[in-house]
C-alpha cells in the first residue's frame, strides 16, 4: 500500500466520473492534434506542389502604362507606349550563373485580334516549351504542328463555335483548329494560341515578345538569386517571381492556422474547466475520506500527491487517446482540406510527445487548486457529526 | 511525568454571530497505560476534547503536552507526523474507505511509511488477527457487519503501534453484545500497554476503565 494505490483505487471506483474527465480531455487534445497535423500536412502539401511546378519567374516589359492582367499576374501594361522585349535578348537568360536550374523558357506575344464578330486575345507561344510549363493542359485534338494551326481555350472554342479540325479566318489568312483545351479554370480558357512567329506577324510585333515565363527546376533553388541574375542580363525588363499560385493557398493556410490557434485556445480553456470542475467535485465528495487521511497522519503534501497523481493518470491516458484520435481525425479530414489527392499525413513524434505533455500540463495545472483545497480541509470539520 | 497533560484548555467555536464555548478550562493528566473513559451529555464537549487531544483541533487557549511534546507548538507538518507515529484514532462512524478492502484500510496508515509492501501486509493482517478478523481480510467495508467494521477501524488505529489510542464512541452504533466484544478488545489492547482514551455514552463501559471523566458544558465535573 502506497499513496499511488489509493489514487488508483479511487480512479477504479469512480469509473464513470473519470471516464467523463478522460473523454473531455481526450476530445480537447484530439482537436488540437487534428488541427496541428492538418496545418502541417497542408503546408507540406503546398511546399511539395511548389517544387513540382517549379517556381516560375516572369519576365515582363518595364512599363509606365496601365496594368494588364494575365492569370492574376500583373503584366506590364499592354498599352500604346508598350515597350517590348526583343526575342533575341531572351537567349541571354540561358547565360546566368544558375542557368542549370532553368528548365524551360517560354516566350509569349500577346495582342487583341478580331475573329469573325469577336475580339479575342491572341497568344503566340512556343508550343513545345509551353506544354512543358503547363503540364495540366489536356488537349482535345492535337497540339498545333504547323504555323497555320491554332489551339483554342475551351471558352474561346465555345464562343467562336469552333471544334478541332474546323477552319477559320484570321486577318484574311486561313487557319485550322488543331485542338481545344479542356477547361483549366484559368485565363487560358479564353485565349487563342498560335505559334509564336505567326502570332508576331499577325500582331505586327515581329522579333518582339510581350513576356516570358521561366520555369526553374528546383526544390529549394535560389529563386531570388535567379531573379536578380536575369534582371542583370535584361536591364529593360521587369523580372519577378510568380508565387501567387501558392501564395493564395499559403494565405488561406495562414488563416486556417490562426483559426486553429484560436480553436486550440478555446479547447484548452474548456478542457481546463472540465478538469477543474470534475476534480473540485471529486474532492468535495471525498471530504470525509480526506479527513480520515489527515486524522491518521497524512501530511498536506500527501493529500496533494494523491489528488495530483489521479489527475496525472487521467491526463496521461487522455493524452495518448487524444493523440490517437487526433491523428485519425486528421487522416479523415485531410482529403477534404488539401488540394491534391496525394497529400500525405505528417507523422511527427514531437506532436505525440507534445499532446501527452500538453494533457499532463493541463490536467495538473487545473488540479492544483482542487488538490490544495483538499489538503487544507480540516479533519475535525470533515469528521464531525458523521 | 504524565503521558498526557492538559492545563486550562479552552476551545471556542465561532457559530454565526456567537461563539460556542465547547471547552471552558479543562485540566487532565493521564499516565501511560491508563484506560480512561470520557462521559457527558450530548454537546458537553467530549468529541472536542478528544480531537484536541488527537492533535487535529487547535485549542483556543491552553496547551496539550503529550509524551513531552507540546503538540500545538509543533511546526507545520510535524503535527501530522506525530499523529501518524504516536496516535491511533477510532471514529464512531468507523470512517472506513469504502473502496478499499479491510486489509487495505488497515494498511492505510502505513502508506506514508517507508516499509516493504510485504511487511505492511503482514503488519496489517496481524492487526486484523488481533481484532479477530483474520479470515476477512479481503472484504470490502460494505460486506462487513457494524461490529466487524468497528474492529477494522480499531485494527487501523493500532497497526502502527501507537502509544495512545483515542476512540470516539466506538460502541455507539453497536448492539450490546457487540459492544461488549469491542470493549473487551480495547481492554485487552490496554493490558498490552496501550493508553486508551475513550468517549462513551454508556455507563456500563466504565467498568473497563481505570478512571472516568465526566464533562458538563465544557467543564470537568467528576474525575
Ligand atoms: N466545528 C464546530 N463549530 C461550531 N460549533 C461546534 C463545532 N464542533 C462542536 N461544536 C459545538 O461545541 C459543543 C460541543 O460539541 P462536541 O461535539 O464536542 O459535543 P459532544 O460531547 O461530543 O456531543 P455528542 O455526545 O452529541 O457527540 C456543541 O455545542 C457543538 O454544537
Ligand atoms: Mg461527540
Amino acid at each position: 500500500m502506497k499513496l499511488h494505490n489509493i489514487s488508483l483505487n479511487n480512479l477504479k471506483r469512480r469509473k464513470a466520473k473519470m471516464a467523463f474527465l478522460t473523454i473531455g480531455l481526450t476530445v480537447g487534445i484530439a482537436t488540437i492534434v487534428t488541427l496541428v497535423t492538418l496545418t502541417r500536412s497542408m503546408s507540406s502539401d503546398i511546399e511539395r506542389k511548389m517544387d513540382e511546378f517549379g517556381a516560375n519567374i516572369l519576365v515582363t516589359p518595364q512599363s509606365n502604362g496601365l496594368a494588364m492582367n494575365y492569370g492574376g499576374i500583373s503584366l506590364g501594361g499592354v498599352t500604346f507606349d508598350q515597350k517590348e522585349i526583343l526575342e533575341a535578348d531572351l537567349a541571354r537568360i540561358k547565360t546566368i550563373t544558375n542557368h542549370k536550374n532553368i528548365s524551360t523558357v517560354s516566350p509569349k506575344v500577346l495582342g487583341g485580334i478580331r475573329i469573325g464578330a469577336h475580339d479575342v486575345l491572341l497568344v503566340g507561344v512556343n508550343f513545345a516549351s509551353e506544354i512543358k510549363l503547363k503540364q495540366w493542359w489536356k488537349v482535345f485534338g492535337n497540339l498545333p504542328e504547323t504555323a497555320s494551326e491554332i489551339l483554342l481555350g475551351s471558352d474561346a472554342s465555345k464562343i467562336l463555335n469552333l471544334n478541332p479540325g474546323e477552319d477559320l479566318m484570321i486577318k484574311g489568312e486561313k487557319f485550322k483548329v488543331a485542338g481545344v483545351l479542356d477547361q483549366t479554370g484559368s485565363q487560358d480558357d479564353t485565349l487563342v494560341f498560335a505559334a509564336l512567329p505567326k502570332a508576331q506577324k499577325l500582331l505586327g510585333k515581329e522579333g518582339r515578345i510581350t513576356l516570358a515565363e521561366v520555369a526553374a527546376l528546383c526544390s529549394g533553388c535560389p529563386i531570388g538569386d535567379m531573379v536578380t541574375q536575369i534582371a542583370e542580363k535584361l536591364p529593360d525588363a521587369k523580372v519577378s517571381a510568380i508565387q501567387q499560385v501558392v501564395e493564395g493557398r499559403l494565405k488561406a493556410l495562414d488563416q486556417f492556422k490562426r483559426f486553429s490557434w484560436a480553436m486550440a485556445a478555446v479547447v484548452v480553456f474548456i478542457g481546463s474547466l472540465i478538469v477543474f470542475v470534475t476534480m473540485m467535485g471529486s474532492v468535495n465528495e471525498r471530504t470525509v475520506e480526506i479527513g480520515v487521511f489527515r486524522a491518521i497522519g497524512f501530511r498536506k503534501s500527501h493529500i496533494m500527491r494523491i489528488i495530483l497523481l489521479e489527475a496525472a493518470i487521467v491526463s496521461l491516458l487522455a493524452g495518448c487517446l487524444g493523440y490517437a484520435f487526433g491523428m485519425g481525425g486528421a487522416k479523415l479530414a485531410l482529403p477534404f482540406m488539401a488540394e491534391s489527392s496525394g497529400a500525405h499525413l505528417v507523422w511527427d513524434v514531437t506532436i505525440a510527445f507534445g499532446s501527452v505533455g500538453l494533457a499532463l500540463t493541463l490536467g495538473l495545472m487545473a488540479s492544483i487548486y482542487p488538490a490544495m483545497h483538499a489538503s487544507r480541509m480540516d479533519p475535525t470539520e470533515a469528521l464531525r457529526a458523521l | 511525568m504524565a503521558l498526557i497533560e492538559i492545563k486550562n484548555l479552552k476551545k471556542h467555536y465561532a457559530s454565526g454571530e456567537d461563539t460556542v464555548e465547547a471547552l471552558r478550562g479543562v485540566d487532565i493528566r493521564i499516565e501511560a497505560g491508563e484506560f480512561i473513559t470520557i462521559m457527558g451529555q450530548s454537546g458537553s464537549g467530549k468529541s472536542t476534547l478528544l480531537s484536541v487531544l488527537g492533535g487535529m483541533n487547535h485549542p483556543t487557549e491552553g496547551d496539550v503536552e503529550m509524551a513531552g511534546v507540546n503538540l500545538y507548538r509543533l511546526p507545520g507538518e510535524k503535527l501530522a507526523d506525530f499523529r501518524a507515529q504516536r496516535l491511533g484514532f477510532v471514529f464512531q462512524a468507523f470512517h472506513l474507505i469504502q473502496y478499499l478492502t479491510a486489509l487495505e484500510n488497515v494498511m492505510l496508515p502505513l502508506a506514508i511509511v517507508k516499509m516493504k509492501n510485504a511487511e505492511k501486509r503482514s503488519a496489517a493482517s496481524a492487526a486484523l488477527e488481533r481484532v479477530g478478523l483474520g479470515a476477512k481480510l479481503d472484504r470490502l467495508p460494505n460486506q462487513l457487519s457494524g461490529g466487524e467494521q468497528e474492529r477494522v477501524a480499531i485494527a487501523r488505529a493500532i497497526v502502527n503501534n501507537p502509544e495512545i489510542l483515542l476512540a470516539d464512541e466506538p460502541t455507539g452504533n453497536l448492539d450490546s453484545r457487540t459492544s461488549e466484544e469491542v470493549m473487551a478488545l480495547l481492554s485487552e489492547l490496554n493490558r498490552g500497554g496501550q493508553t486508551v482514551v475513550m468517549v462513551t455514552h454508556n455507563p456500563d463501559n466504565c467498568r473497563y476503565a481505570d478512571r472516568s471523566i465526566v464533562l458538563r458544558d465544557g467543564l470537568i465535573v467528576e474525575k
